[in-house]
């Protein structure tokens, strides 16, 4: 009983990192028909940019409470991940709008490879410690099971930035001319809007949702790297597809369904496969997952919107 | 804004567009002055959906010129040409299905901050299109046909144009329905709103329209009154489905 209740806490926390980086590719798909597969290498800047930031800080200024410094840090990360979200539009995509699918697609790897290679130089080969500003000593809600205040901080702050995101895109009028500019670039135009900024608009917006995963993910396992940025890109890239790419719902649901299945699998795998397998080959379950969706769902749990994009 | 009223609103000299590598447009003229409404008239595939598209910006210009209130477009993209009063009901209406259409409606209204005169020319529009109102909250994708051109219409006049492009809108409905969509055509016109009507129904448009151009595989061929051409026996015959 304290298994379950543990792995579905620690399931949630890493769902909800999952589902913040699924709504950058979720959002992206949804306006360009684009995956961007360098979302996942945003986050990374996003962990690192931060630890700079938290070094810096430390060094200037050892006084500062370690709350107001991870705020400041989280807000230098999301500023500068925004701007690589907005010139990673501009220079990289926006000239490949109309060129077939392929041309983009290669040149998110390319600009992923970019990135992890940039980053290899500014902040080197080792995994550096991510400072825990957010105490990581474990609370005992109920007798066996562990939950710590960064983990709760987690869920907290993914809940509210999806709530957030929900009611921009829904509420708002650049929300409509999100929703507008994704099912007809040509006539939003007509409505006289400038579809070259929505886009920009979205990219931007989950660039910054992917720095806040980012510091999350970081802060959840204590160390960043160049490459720290490749498996989650690829699981919330799985979320996504998961719950229907191109629909935010569903990019949320399938983010924190997969953390669930991952953090259930890599508890009870030892159990399923009589010993063979331990919880380090817990990324598998993603993988099948995918898999299996692509083979008997493709449009996911909540999409019905794949085969209408050309 | 002072334009000399004895100049056109919109004018198009030798005007060219070239679509998916072919010539589509092959040099035409045609002018269109503050209140009128005009209809432009032809075979499927001469070319009239791609001068409307020109006009409103989606289309790039490959030669000549589209002048309009006194400036050039050519090169002006379609979001500031609708900020100067171009708007353009596109063929097929081009309605956002997963939008409601309340929202449709108010992203006709995009370019413009002034909040309660929105809401006044929302309750315009209702009034102009009872049939509208009745469905604001519903996804427009579940509409019919002739309520999708009626929401496509309001979008437009949402937009306070001073020059309207429709593309088509008898396409696909059903007399009775087309009969609506003109009266409501009609009134638009009557509130000073100047019209480039684009149909294959031509009767009807002729009917309609002040005055007419016949466009023939990418030129201008015939222009003259509404009324001129539908008196005349080469309109009668090729457009008209009457024996020469």
């Amino acid at each position: 009983m304290e298994t379950l209740i543990q792995q579905l806490i620690n399931g949630l926390v890493i769902g909800s990192v999952y589902a913040l980086i699924a709504l950058g590719y979720t959002m992206v798909y949804g306006i360009l028909g684009l995956i961007n597969f360098a979302h996942g290498d945003v986050l990374m800047v996003g962990a690192l940019v931060a630890l700079q930031t938290m070094m810096f800080l430390m060094g200037m200024a050892p006084g500062m409470s370690p709350l107001a410094m991870l705020t400041i840090a989280l807000l230098v990360a999301i500023v500068v991940c925004m701007l690589l979200g907005f010139t990673m539009e501009r220079l990289a995509y926006r000239r490949l709008r109309n060129a077939p699918r392929l041309a983009p697609l290669i040149t998110a790897i390319g600009v992923s490879f970019l990135l992890q290679t940039l980053a290899m130089i500014i902040w080197g080969r080792n995994y550096h410690t991510f400072p825990q500003l957010i105490s990581t000593t474990p609370l005992q809600p109920i007798e066996g099971v562990f939950v710590t205040p960064v983990q709760i901080a987690i869920v907290l702050a993914s809940a509210a930035l999806m709530v957030g995101l929900l009611l921009l895109v829904n509420r708002t009028k650049i929300g409509r001319a999100m929703r507008a500019t994704a099912e007809n670039h040509r006539v939003a135009s007509l409505m006289g809007v400038d579809t070259n900024a929505v886009i920009a608009f979205t990219f931007v917006i989950g660039a910054g949702l992917a720095a806040v995963a980012g510091v999350m993910y970081a802060s959840n396992y204590g160390i960043a790297h160049y490459g720290m940025g490749f498996m989650p890109g690829l699981k919330a890239f799985t979320a996504a597809v998961l719950g229907g790419i191109g629909n935010l719902g569903g990019a949320m649901l399938g983010g924190v369904v997969l953390g669930l299945v991952e953090s259930f699998g890599a508890g009870y795998i030892e159990h399923l496969t009589f010993g063979f397998l331990n919880s380090s080959y817990q990324d598998i379950f993603a993988f099948i997952i995918l898999g299996l969706v692509l083979i008997f769902r493709p449009t996911g749990l909540l999409g019905e919107r794949v085969s209408d994009r050309a | 804004m002072h334009t000399n009223p004895a100049s056109p609103l919109l004018q198009l000299q030798n005007l060219q567009i070239s679509y998916g590598g072919i010539q589509a447009v092959k040099g035409i003229d045609l002018e269109l002055y503050s209140g009128e409404l005009v209809c432009l008239i032809g075979a499927n595939g001469a070319g009239k959906t791609t001068t409307l598209n020109a006009i409103a910006g989606v289309l790039p210009v490959a030669g000549g010129n589209i002048h309009y209130a006194g400036d050039r477009m050519n090169t002006v993209p379609p979001h500031n040409r609708l900020r100067r009063g171009i708007a353009l009901v596109p063929e097929g209406r081009g309605i956002f299905t997963r939008l409601t259409v309340e929202e449709n409606l108010r992203m006709g209204a995009y370019t413009r901050n002034d909040k309660a005169a929105i809401e006044a020319d929302l309750e315009r529009v209702y009034t102009m299109l009872p049939r509208v109102k009745e469905r604001l909250y519903q996804v427009a994708g579940t509409l019919s046909g002739g309520e999708q051109q009626m929401v496509a219409i309001g979008r437009a006049l949402l937009s306070r144009p001073r020059l309207l492009l429709l593309d088509e809108p008898s396409m696909g409905l059903a007399p009775l329905v087309v009969e609506k969509i003109f009266e409501v055509v009609q009134s638009v016109a009557k509130e000073g709103v100047t019209i480039l009507l684009v149909e294959q129904n031509a009767n009807l448009a002729l009917e309609f329209a002040q005055r007419g151009y016949v466009m023939e595989s990418g030129k201008i061929t015939l222009t003259g009154t509404g009324a001129a051409l539908l008196a005349d026996p080469k309109v009668r015959a090729a457009y008209l489905g009457e024996a020469a």
